[in-house]
C-alpha cells in the first residue's frame, strides 16, 4: 500500500473494475481505477453520465462489489465481503446523503436519525441523545418530532446529514445531494458540508455540476470507466 | 430493532392506508369468526342435546323385544311377544345384575281420553309405580300410582299437565274427577307438574295408569312393550347390560350365537351416536372455516407482495443506512403478523358477538370455548407468517442498488 505523508489513507482503491452482465451483454463500467483518499479530504467525483462515476458511488458506498480489484477501506480490504458484512461496513462506516428519497415516509425526523443505531444495536438511552446531538448541529433539534413529509426540501437534506453523521462514519458519502434543490438552498447545503470538514469529516461528493464540485478540496474527473485527472481545486474557497 | 419498535413501526405502515389494511384483513376477519361462531354454536347445541338426552336418564337402560338385526322393530313391541313384567322382576330380584336400582315395565297405547264431554288425543302409558323414580315425575296434584294400584287392577290415571289443562282447563282440580279411556271409566288420582317436551317424547301429554291394568284391561296381552331399568353407577352400566343380557337369553332360551328376541338400548348409545354426529357436522364446518383462512392468507400474501414492490426504495434506503437481511425478513414479517392478529382479534369479537345473537335468538346455552379462543389467534399467527413469509423473504433479498434505483 501506498504511504502518504506517513499515514494510511482512509480509503484506498487499488485497480478496481466492474463488469455488468446483461444476458449476454458485457458492460464494463469502471475499467482500473486506483484512488486514495485521505482523512479530512473533501473530494469530489465529477463526470458525464455513462463515465461510471454512479458505479464507483456503489463500490465506495459498500452498496456493491469490484469485479476485480481491492477497496480497502481503514486498512481492511472489504471487496471480497458478503452482503451482512457490507451491510455492516454502511452500517458503521458510512454515512449517505442521496438525492431523492432519503428519510422514510411517515416517520419522525427524530426516529429516521435513530434508525442506523438500532441496526447497529445500540441502547435506547444513548441512541437518543446522539440523535439529538445530531439534530442540533444541523440546526432542527426543534423538528425532531415532525414528521419527514412535513419539512421542507433543504430540512430534508439537513435530516439526511445528521443522520449520516450519527454513526460517527469514516467517510460521508454524497451522491448528488443538491440536485433536487433550488440554487440557494444547495449552496446553504455545500457550506455545510464545508463546514463539516472543516470539523476533520471526510467527505466523497458525487456530482455532475461544476458549481457544485467548486466547493470540495479535490476534484477527480471520470471518463469511460477512468479516471481522467485528479487535482487539487484551485478555486476552492472557505465561505 | 428491538420487537415493540419493530411492532409499532408495523402499526404505523398499516395505519397508513387503513382502507387496504381492512380490506386485506377481511378474510381473516370471516374465517376466525366463523372459527368461533361455528365452535361456540356448536358446543351450544350439543349442550342442549345432551341435557335433552340426560333428562331421559344417563343411567338408564330400556329393554325392548325384538332383536336390532331382524330388522327395526315395529313400534315399541311390534309382534314379538316374548318380553313380560316376570322379566323385569328377575333382572331387579333375582341378584344375578348388578348395579340395579329401580325397574319399570312399560306398555303404550294411543287412544282418546274424555271427560266431560271434551275429548283428547293422549299417549296411555302403563307403567310401575317405580316409574316415577325412573323419570323423576313431579306431582303437581294429588299423588302418582302405587304397587297397591299395580296388584289390584287398579282403574286409576295420573294426568299429564298438557291433558290435564285440555280436559278439566286451566287452573281446575282433576283429582278425584273421572275420565274415559277407551270407554272404560278411570279415577283420576294425579296431576304431573309441567315437564317439557324431549325428543323421545312429550310426557306432559302422557296419561299413566298401572301397568296390569293396561296389559289387562286395555291391551289384553300378557307381554310388555318395554322394560325401563335404572343403573345405580353410570360407569357400570356396560357390566348391567351385559349382566341382563345374559340373564333374559337364559330365561328366553336363546342358544348361543342365536339372535335374542330382545334388544337393549341405553342413553350413553344415544350419547355416543350425538357425538359422532357433532364431531362429523364440527370437522365439516372447520373445514369451511379452514378455506376461508386459505383464501385470507392468500390475499394477505397478495397485498404484501404489493407492499414489497411499492416500498422498494424505502427498503433500498434501510439496506444503504445497514438493514441485513435479517432485519428487513423481521419487518415485513412481523407486519404481517401484526396484519394478521389485528384481523383475527377482529373476527375473535365479531364471532362471539354473533354467537351471542344467534344463541339468544334460537334459545341455546351461550358458550365461548377458551381453547377456540387460543386456536384462532394461534391460527392468525400462524397464517401471518406463513403466507408473510415469502413477500418478507423477497424484500429482504432484495439488493440494495435494484431497490435505490427503483422507480
Amino acid at each position: 500500500m501506498t504511504q502518504t505523508n506517513g499515514h494510511s489513507p482512509i480509503i484506498a482503491l487499488r485497480d478496481i473494475t466492474k463488469t455488468y452482465i446483461t444476458g449476454t451483454n458485457e458492460y464494463q463500467a469502471l475499467k482500473g481505477i486506483s484512488l486514495d483518499i485521505h482523512e479530512g479530504d473533501f473530494v469530489a467525483i465529477m463526470g458525464p453520465s455513462g463515465s461510471g462515476k454512479s458505479t464507483i458511488m456503489h463500490i465506495l458506498g459498500a452498496l456493491d462489489s469490484p469485479t476485480s480489484g481491492q477497496y480497502f477501506l481503514k486498512g481492511k480490504d472489504i471487496s471480497t465481503y458478503n452482503e451482512d458484512e457490507l451491510a455492516e461496513i454502511r452500517n458503521r462506516e458510512i454515512g449517505f446523503v442521496f438525492q431523492a428519497f432519503n428519510l422514510l415516509p411517515r416517520t419522525t425526523v427524530f426516529k429516521n436519525v435513530e434508525r442506523p443505531m438500532m441496526y447497529a444495536g445500540i441502547p435506547p438511552s444513548e441512541r437518543e441523545k446522539r440523535a439529538m446531538d445530531a439534530l442540533k448541529l444541523v440546526h432542527l433539534e426543534e423538528k425532531a418530532q415532525n414528521l419527514s413529509n412535513h419539512i421542507s426540501g433543504g430540512q430534508i437534506q439537513r435530516v439526511a446529514i445528521a443522520r449520516a453523521l450519527v454513526m460517527n462514519p469514516a467517510i460521508i458519502l454524497a451522491d448528488e445531494p443538491t440536485g433536487n434543490l433550488d440554487s440557494k438552498t444547495a449552496h446553504e447545503i455545500m457550506d455545510f458540508f464545508q463546514k463539516l470538514n472543516q470539523d476533520g469529516h471526510t467527505i466523497i461528493l458525487i456530482t455532475h455540476e461544476h458549481d457544485i464540485a467548486a466547493f470540495a478540496k479535490r476534484i477527480v474527473m471520470l471518463k469511460d470507466g477512468l479516471i481522467l485527472s485528479d487535482k487539487e481545486n484551485k478555486q476552492y474557497v472557505v465561505s | 430493532m428491538s420487537y415493540p419498535e419493530l411492532v409499532t413501526s408495523a402499526l404505523t405502515a398499516l395505519k397508513s392506508n387503513v382502507l387496504r389494511t381492512l380490506l386485506t384483513m377481511l378474510g381473516i376477519i370471516i374465517g376466525i369468526a366463523a372459527v368461533i361462531l361455528i365452535v361456540s354454536l356448536g358446543a351450544g347445541a350439543t349442550q342442549t342435546i345432551t341435557n335433552q338426552i340426560s333428562s331421559f336418564g344417563t343411567n338408564l337402560i330400556v329393554v325392548i323385544p325384538g332383536s336390532l338385526s331382524q330388522g327395526p322393530p315395529s313400534g315399541l313391541g311390534g309382534s314379538v311377544k316374548t318380553l313380560t313384567p316376570e322379566d323385569g322382576e328377575a333382572i331387579l330380584g333375582s341378584g344375578r345384575v348388578v348395579n340395579v336400582e329401580v325397574v319399570s315395565p312399560m306398555v303404550t297405547k294411543p287412544t282418546k281420553v274424555v271427560a266431560g264431554g271434551v275429548d283428547v288425543s293422549a299417549t296411555v302409558q302403563g307403567v310401575a309405580a317405580s316409574y316415577q323414580i325412573l323419570q323423576s315425575v313431579d306431582m303437581a296434584q294429588g299423588e302418582f300410582l302405587t304397587e297397591d294400584h299395580e296388584q289390584g287392577l287398579s282403574r286409576v290415571a295420573v294426568l299429564g299437565a298438557d291433558i290435564a289443562v285440555d280436559l278439566f282447563g286451566e287452573g281446575a282440580e282433576p283429582v278425584g274427577k273421572s275420565v274415559k279411556i277407551d270407554n272404560r271409566s278411570f279415577r283420576v288420582i294425579g296431576v304431573a307438574a309441567p315437564k317439557g317436551g324431549s325428543p323421545l317424547a312429550n310426557p306432559d301429554e302422557s296419561v299413566y295408569i298401572p301397568y296390569t291394568t293396561a296389559m289387562k284391561v286395555l291391551l289384553g296381552q300378557n307381554h310388555v312393550q318395554a322394560i325401563m331399568v335404572q343403573a345405580v353407577d353410570p360407569k357400570l352400566i356396560d357390566q348391567t347390560m351385559e349382566d341382563i343380557n345374559t340373564l333374559l337369553s337364559e330365561r328366553h332360551k336363546i342358544a348361543d350365537g342365536d339372535d335374542p328376541d330382545f334388544s337393549l338400548r341405553s342413553s350413553k348409545d344415544a350419547l355416543a351416536t350425538l357425538d359422532t354426529v357433532t364431531g362429523l357436522l364440527t370437522a365439516l364446518l372447520a373445514g369451511i372455516a379452514g378455506i376461508s383462512l386459505l383464501v385470507g392468507g392468500i390475499g394477505i400474501m397478495n397485498i404484501m407482495l404489493v407492499t414489497v414492490t411499492e416500498r422498494t426504495k424505502e427498503i433500498g434506503l434501510l439496506k444503504a443506512i445497514g438493514a441485513k437481511r435479517r432485519d428487513i425478513l423481521t419487518q415485513f414479517l412481523i407486519e404481517s403478523v401484526v396484519l394478521t392478529l389485528v384481523g383475527g382479534s377482529i373476527g375473535i369479537v365479531l364471532g362471539i358477538s354473533l354467537a351471542y345473537v344467534i344463541t339468544q335468538v334460537v334459545n341455546i346455552p351461550f358458550i365461548v370455548q377458551v381453547s377456540s379462543i387460543f386456536l384462532a389467534v394461534g391460527v392468525s399467527a400462524g397464517v401471518g407468517i406463513g403466507f408473510g413469509f415469502y413477500p418478507a423473504q423477497r424484500a429482504a433479498k432484495l439488493s440494495p442498488i435494484e431497490a435505490l434505483r427503483y422507480e
